[in-house]
């Protein structure tokens, strides 16, 4: 049997002394836990001291990139065309923007935001990556700036800002000139490989034109500045700061107050007015109207804007000097006379203008009776029927190599995204791409630069040029690029003087363009009309009372204006051409555009008061027509569509039917 | 000897070694807060200072009670604590939602609070009832346990783990010095070993998430074990002297969370290193051995019980919270007595405190 042990009695004796005991061990205990807790923090505090003050270093200090202020970009005279502004700005950074909607409503009671704009910083926050900053407001006064900024600790993911904004002083008169900046778009940073400095608020990239070809050089170097924050990411004080480093200049061939002068001598028609230099290809102005503001547009461009914009049938976010293209029309006479005389065409021989002239089947027409004459005079007058008859002797070989030559369907090397060169048609040409044979008629359509015949402003400007100088010399528009004297043209001396002396009676003898004559003395401007046909005139309407007047038709229906010029006539240094899209006659509407431009140029007080003279008549300047469009848009409201539309497909001034052919 | 003194009796009675200790250690957490708050006296450290000062004399008020009376009262209070408890049960029931404290108007009470001192003040009183030849029955087990459990489990699904692990370990202390079989104890710890994984799948998903984080503060330290990691930050870039007062930048700029409640002490050692933190460690624990010292005193068992146990909650309340902010433990929400602001902790302290020294007066007055 098993047997238990006698348990000791509990006493109270044996109870206070078994209770000492255990008092003992649980203060020991507590002792012992004390103790650990000491060499526990002194483990934290001495073996691992340094790597917790890192830890805390790198928790209180922050770097943050200091975005580059743009290069400059210049005139030829160094006169600015875009410069920096010191401004006050406020960005959203989405993945800091705990809840979007109160921020955004305290956003817009603090800054009065319009809805547009409202409706534009909604979508860039729909559409923004991580850390990518959404502007929220630029050019901000100081005082709702600071209002901002008192109220920064309610506002998580709002981020106010001093930086730099792009300015450009002649506003929307240089859009197509050096286009616009803003925010880096999700693609850019991808491209970059997510270099930090595309999602630092502030920080603009070029969207268009030379802004964006040029980007690397404009950039500069980004500066850095080491600072102290709190958890909740506010600026507590700045530490250190190395300084950005200034994008380099951006020095064109551009006379900004000529590219001005052209850009607000267009008035509200929607064309371009190209000005070179003829000694060396230099381009001084190359203006494209209507055009949006880069300002405005570099803060971020709401909805409405852009609809404004992108509706409207003059296209103001074209730069039609390189990307429109039309039908040269009678501009390409010079030209044509030229493959004429290298044809071994004598300039003696006569063709007579009855108004008609009849190939087969078909008649085309000429808009006068001009009788017998010959090359001087029917470049002089403009006779379609001398052009219809003799370039069917000349054959189209010839026509289409000379076009060639005077820079047609080329494509220059000039910094921009992008460059419609147009056609320069000929026989294999039209087989390669409409499968048909060459036909009289498509000779006859080219004669006088309609039918497949399409050229761009940049390359009227070049032919007048060339014809001017006698050099085979490209446009070009940076300066500082090793240049060098053009070679001659390949074409015989005395056939260019021959067309240079038609040319200058165009204007000063009895020709198209009397209206044109330059108001100096002793400076003769050459030049040559053009009027392009955009539709078909049919038998019927010739029968009906005769063609009808471009007054009376719709205006996308009407006439294209050209002029091309050089001046002085007889040693060229400027070469001019003018395009006004549906604006009637070349004579009536381009050429006193040539005129008051190359005035400018000779005598600037005289130009400057015929253009104030018209924009009286207009109703206010470039701006202040501007502005008032902008207003009358504004209350017509439109559901806002994605922000980054994209560009409406470059316009095509090409009417792609024969002219007066009527069979 | 006493007679002859200049000083009045009373005064010269109280044990102002430990006095001098605590008004040190709360000075000190005073200083803390002062700096907290960015070197302004408003809105921390001058209500604390007012409140230090009046539970002080709180505290004195008490050590004039005779222990006859606090024996007497001992189960009373217990049971009207147990019925605030319940009542903030059903309250946070009709409010839908977890609810720790009554409001009474000019003050917030939390009852779970006042939980900790009554529960060592029933249980001495318990076993001091009891007959000592009883101690190794199940009668002398039972009753203790339901009056530990019961408060434990009310102050469990309020919820706040922290403060029922401290219930029930201030209880089972006593039960420990009451002089149980040590094998209940040894068996006790076996079995909280099997049943902790288990009790652990019905905690509440964040007292779950926060052991968890616990065990490995590194896995996500911007999310919930930032707490932890940030705390560590702060005392380990305090190296031995601290970045001087004033100077700390994971509290001033914010790293820190709770940077004047529960993870002052954080806030303490980054300012004053290792030797500030070595110094407020040591003073509490010399207030330790002095109340120790009282229990190993005291003439009776429930002064004994009652000193040891009321000790031990001190203990409890340093321990957790500087094994908390040192990574030791869980984040469970207890703040570091008469350092971190706040009352409540600071009342459950002096009310010990107090009790303490009527315990001592009566000690040496036989």
């Amino acid at each position: 049997m098993k047997r238990r042990r006698p348990r000791p009695p509990v006493t109270e004796h044996s109870q206070a002394f078994s209770f000492t005991r255990r008092a003992i061990v649980l203060g020991a205990g507590q002792g012992v836990v004390a103790a650990a807790l000491g060499a526990r923090m002194a483990w934290i505090s001495i073996a691992e001291n340094e790597r917790y003050k890192l830890l805390s270093e790198s928790n209180r200090v922050q770097m943050r990139l200091i975005p580059p202020r743009r290069g400059w970009i210049v005139d030829r005279y160094g006169q600015p065309i875009a410069i920096n502004r010191s401004d006050f700005r406020v960005d959203l950074i989405p993945d800091r923007l705990k809840e979007p909607e109160r921020v955004l409503a305290e956003l817009i009671q603090l800054l009065e935001l319009p809805p547009d704009e409202v409706d534009r910083i909604r979508e860039g926050l729909a559409g923004a990556a991580g850390y990518q900053p959404v502007p929220v407001a630029e050019n901000l006064p100081f005082e709702k700036y600071a209002a901002i900024t008192v109220r920064l600790a309610e506002l998580p993911g709002v981020s106010p800002l001093r930086a730099f904004s792009r300015f450009y002083p002649e506003g929307p008169a240089v859009a197509h000139l050096v286009g616009y900046v803003g925010s880096p778009s999700k693609e850019d940073y991808q491209a970059e490989n997510k270099n930090p400095l595309l999602i630092t608020p502030g920080f603009k990239v070029g969207k268009d034109e030379l802004e964006k070809t040029m980007e690397q050089r404009l950039r500069g170097r980004p500066g850095a500045q080491r600072i102290e924050v709190t958890a909740h990411g506010k600026l507590v004080r700045e530490l250190s700061t190395l300084p950005d480093r200034t994008g380099g200049v951006l020095p064109l061939t551009i006379d900004i107050g000529l590219h001005t002068y052209a850009a607000r001598r267009l008035g509200d028609q929607s064309g371009s007015i190209v000005v070179l230099d003829c000694q060396n290809g230099d381009v001084l102005a190359m203006a494209s109207m209507p055009a949006y503001d880069p300002n405005s547009f570099s803060d971020g461009i709401s909805h409405k804007e852009w609809d404004m914009m992108a509706e409207d049938e003059r296209h103001p976010m074209i730069n039609k000097v390189l990307q429109g293209l039309y039908p040269s029309g009678s501009t390409i006479k010079p030209l044509m006379s030229l493959a004429f005389l290298e044809k071994g065409i004598s300039p003696k021989a006569t063709v007579t203008c009855t108004g008609a002239y009849r190939v087969g089947n078909a008649i085309f027409h000429c808009d006068k009776h001009h009788g017998t004459l010959a090359m001087h005079e029917a470049i002089e007058k403009s006779c379609d029927i001398y052009f219809y008859h003799t370039s069917l002797q000349a054959g189209p070989e010839v026509i289409s190599s000379m076009a060639h030559r005077m820079g047609f369907g080329e494509k220059f090397d000039i910094p921009v995204p992008t460059q419609r060169f147009g056609t320069v048609p000929d026989p294999e040409w039209m087989v390669r791409k409409y499968k048909r044979k060459w036909e009289m008629y498509d000779t006859i359509n080219m004669s006088i630069g309609q039918g497949n015949v399409l050229v761009n402003p940049l390359q009227l400007a070049v032919m007048a040029a060339r014809i001017g100088s006698g050099k085979a010399l490209v446009p070009r528009i940076l300066r500082g690029q090793p240049g060098g004297e053009p070679p001659p043209l390949p074409v015989t001396p005395e056939h260019l003087a021959f067309v240079r002396d038609a040319m200058k009676d165009v204007v000063n003898r009895a020709g198209t363009a009397l209206i044109a004559r330059l108001p100096v003395d002793g400076v003769l401007l050459a030049g040559k009309t053009g009027t392009a046909q955009v539709r078909r005139i049919t038998m019927a309407e010739r029968n009906s009372g005769g063609v009808r007047k471009n007054e009376s038709l719709a205006w996308k229906m009407r006439d294209h204006s050209l002029f091309v010029g050089f001046a002085p006539y007889d040693k060229p240094r400027y070469a001019c051409a003018v395009i006004v899209e549906h604006g009637g006659w070349g004579a009536t509407v381009a050429a006193p555009m040539c005129r008051d431009t190359l005035t400018y140029l000779f005598d600037k007080a005289k130009a400057m008061a015929a253009l104030t003279a018209l924009e009286e008549q207009w109703g206010g300047t470039l701006a202040e027509r501007m502005k008032r469009r902008a207003d009358a848009w504004r209350p017509s409201a439109t559901p806002p569509q994605p922000a980054e539309t994209p560009r409406p497909a470059a316009i095509t001034q090409n009417p792609r039917q024969p002219p007066t052919k009527v069979t | 000897m006493r007679s002859h003194s200049p000083i009045p009796a009373p005064i010269a009675d109280l044990p102002w070694r430990m006095l001098l200790l605590v008004t040190f250690i709360t000075s000190f957490g005073l200083l803390v807060l002062y700096s907290a708050a960015g070197a302004h006296l408003m809105p921390w450290a001058l209500p604390q200072g007012v409140r230090f000062v009046v539970f002080l004399g709180l505290a004195i008020a008490i050590s004039r009670v005779p222990i006859q009376r606090i024996k007497a009262f001992a189960f009373p209070v217990y049971g009207g604590v147990l019925l605030l408890l319940l009542l903030v049960e059903v309250l946070g029931f009709v409010g839908k939602g977890a609810q720790r404290w009554l409001s009474l108007g000019f003050m917030n009470l939390q009852p779970s609070e006042l939980m900790k001192p009554v529960i060592i003040l029933a249980i001495a009183r318990f076993y001091d009832l009891l007959p000592v030849a009883e101690l190794r029955r199940f009668n002398a087990l039972w009753p203790a346990a339901a009056m530990i459990g019961i408060p434990a489990a009310l102050i469990l699904i309020q919820p706040d783990l922290g403060t029922a692990v401290m219930v029930v370990a201030g209880g089972i202390t006593v039960m420990f010095l009451a002089g149980l079989p040590l094998r209940l104890f040894a068996g006790g710890a076996a079995f909280v070993a099997v049943a902790g994984p288990i009790a652990f799948s019905f905690l509440h998903e964040y007292q779950r998430q926060r052991v968890l984080i616990f065990m490995n503060p590194e896995a996500d330290p911007s999310g919930a074990g930032y707490h932890i990691r940030q705390s560590q930050i702060a005392i380990g870039s305090g190296g031995l002297f601290g970045k001087g007062f004033l100077n700390g930048t994971q509290s001033h700029l914010q790293y820190l969370p709770e940077n004047h409640t529960d993870f002052i002490f954080a806030t303490m050692a980054e300012e004053w290193g290792l030797l500030g933190g070595v110094l407020i460690i040591a003073a509490y624990a010399l207030v330790i051995k002095w109340g120790i010292g009282v229990a190993l005193e005291a003439k009776d068992r429930f002064s004994r019980l009652t000193a040891a146990g009321l000790t031990t909650t001190i203990f409890f309340y340093v321990a957790i919270n500087l094994m908390m902010v040192m990574g030791l433990a869980p984040v469970v929400g207890i703040p570091l007595p008469l350092v971190s602001y706040g009352g409540s902790a600071m009342l459950t302290v002096m009310l010990c405190l107090g009790a303490l020294m009527a315990i001592e007066r009566n000690a040496r007055k036989r």
